[in-house]
């Protein structure tokens, strides 16, 4: 991993190329020295193993997020870009799309997820997160991933979505693909997409409104049909963006926030001390640890971003993990503090594209964090943690733990 | 430059400037204010940025969108008549010396 050649002078600013595969298993393994290497070497990269261009601090990644009329995310958010290459998939409706078409499908779903809702489900999920750690707490010795950070967003989300019991364990999978399609056409890509096909079925059947339980999430969406909101066409996609985005994600973030729990001692000390922080020590380990890790946005127009020229129709990929520990903006950022405020990190994105179910997300995340600190007195890494390789997601396969009861 | 207040539930006020455009949220956060949580970063999403208006700067604030009206059914703290959303209130030298209220909680 070393520059290639002297940098190539594009404008006022010098892009400098490297030859970093942001997309390669020796960078997922450990990303921090890369992405200390992306972040020092200008406030724009190029990337050339994938020619991209490329911006890892926090100032840029914030910068792109927030004009989405330049930076646009119609063309693909993965490297595959739509004007040149047929999507694996057909285009997610509020994902891969721009205004005006995108703000009425993400009015939709706001209002589908909204803090109303969340209020309604707030005891639901609480007494689902309880239920969870008691169970745990009668084994002391378990994998939080697959017990814990799988086992509890699948004990309620996919019937708060108002999913049929047969064939749920279809959804992480095809939420892998999902995130592993917005790789580079590398083997986790394309290994995700051959195997993809019952997972793919099995979602467009769920996204149908005859399958979904009346008083879900999904019969949400569908009723925005019968108000003119969306047309009969559209809500079975936005039914499959939840699908998508709603499960292994809040997975990733309850595995991290659990393994830095479990990995600064002084800080659970602090979560058992005053539990009111459940929902911040969720938040600091979604900025910490970056559960989706980098997104592409393709650019419309010429663009002068901090003094490098970039045409159009370029890839630009935010190293959002990358920026959520960018020290320019975060005090001591490689450590896990959950009193730090974490106002401005983009782990959810930012702009008209922050995750919609951000709110879903919180919820989970605060709920679990609070059952844990009221009944555990220590979680302790029992055992070697293994890492899942995913082109878009970080997290683990495996964290075997041993808790002591409070 | 434009100042406005916060009053904490426990009475303590706290002055604070505003920077040409920014919302009353914006403010608060880039001061360190506790009781602003603004989880979405203002993109009127998640409600947590939720202030109760002084009766007397009400009306002299700009009328709410539906999506700030739809969201404050959601907040954390009863809603009022005086509730709005501070990152959809964008401090203009009109507003120079508004007074708003923290609520309770706002998760
Ligand atoms: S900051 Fe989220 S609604 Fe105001």
């Amino acid at each position: 991993m070393t520059a290639s050649g002297s940098p190539v002078s594009t404008g006022s600013v010098s892009v400098p190329h490297l030859d970093v595969d942001p997309f390669d298993m020796n960078f997922f393994a450990d990303p921090y020295p890369t992405h200390q290497r992306l972040r020092e070497a200008g406030p724009v990269v190029y990337l050339d193993t994938w020619n991209v261009y490329g911006v890892a601090r926090y100032a840029e990644v914030h910068a792109v997020l927030s004009d989405p009329a330049t930076f646009c995310s119609s063309r693909g958010v993965g490297l595959s870009d739509f004007k040149k290459e047929t999507p694996w998939r057909p285009p997610s409706l509020i994902l891969e799309a721009d205004p005006p078409a995108h703000t009425r499908t993400r009015a939709v779903l706001s209002k589908v997820l909204s803090p109303t809702v969340m209020k309604q489900v707030r005891d639901r999920f609480a007494a689902a997160a309880e239920e969870r750690v008691d169970a745990l707490l009668d084994k002391r010795s378990f994998d939080a991933i697959a017990e814990l950070a799988e086992a509890y967003p699948l004990s309620i989300f996919p019937d708060a979505l108002g999913l049929k019991p047969e064939g749920r364990e279809h959804l992480i999978p095809y939420a892998s693909v999902v995130f592993n399609a917005f790789g580079p056409p590398n083997e986790l890509r394309q290994e995700a997409i051959a195997r993809s096909a019952p997972h793919q079925a099995y979602v467009a059947e769920q996204c149908q409104r005859d399958n979904l339980a009346p008083g879900g999430f999904g019969a949400g969406i569908h009723a925005c049909v019968d108000d003119g909101e969306i047309t009969a066409a559209e809500a079975p996609l936005l039914v499959r963006s939840l699908l998508s985005a709603g499960l292994d994600t809040t997975v990733n973030g309850i595995g991290a926030a659990v393994y830095c729990l479990a990995r600064f001692p002084d800080q659970w000390q602090r979560l058992r001390g005053d539990h009111s922080l459940a929902r911040n020590a969720f938040e600091e380990a979604v900025r910490f640890e970056s559960p989706v890790q980098t997104f592409f946005r393709t650019t419309t127009r010429d663009v002068e971003l901090s003094g490098a020229q970039i045409g159009e129709g370029e890839k630009v990929l935010m190293f959002l993990a990358a920026a959520n520990r960018d020290p320019r903006r975060w005090d001591k950022p490689d450590s896990y503090d959950i009193t730090r405020r974490t106002f401005g990190h983009v782990g959810f994105g930012s702009g008209i594209h922050m995750c919609v179910g951000q709110l879903v997300a919180r919820l989970e995340g605060e709920v679990m964090l609070t059952a844990l600190a009221q009944r555990i007195a220590k979680i302790e890494i029992s055992g070697e943690p293994k890492r899942r390789f995913n082109n878009t997601l970080r997290g683990l396969d495996s964290l075997p733990v041993t808790i002591t009861p409070a | 430059m434009p100042a406005i207040t916060f009053i904490h539930p426990d009475g303590k006020s706290e002055r604070v400037e505003i920077s040409g455009g920014e919302s009353a949220m914006e403010a608060a956060t880039r001061h360190g204010l506790d009781g602003i949580l603004a989880e979405c970063g203002g993109n009127a999403m998640c409600a947590t940025c939720h202030v109760y208006i002084d009766d007397a700067w009400l009306a002299r604030l700009p009328d709410m969108a539906d999506d700030e009206d739809a969201l404050l059914d959601g907040t954390a703290a009863e809603r009022r008549p005086t509730s709005r959303l501070s990152c959809q209130i964008k401090i203009t030298p009109a507003l120079d010396g508004l007074v708003v209220k923290l609520p309770e909680r706002q998760v």
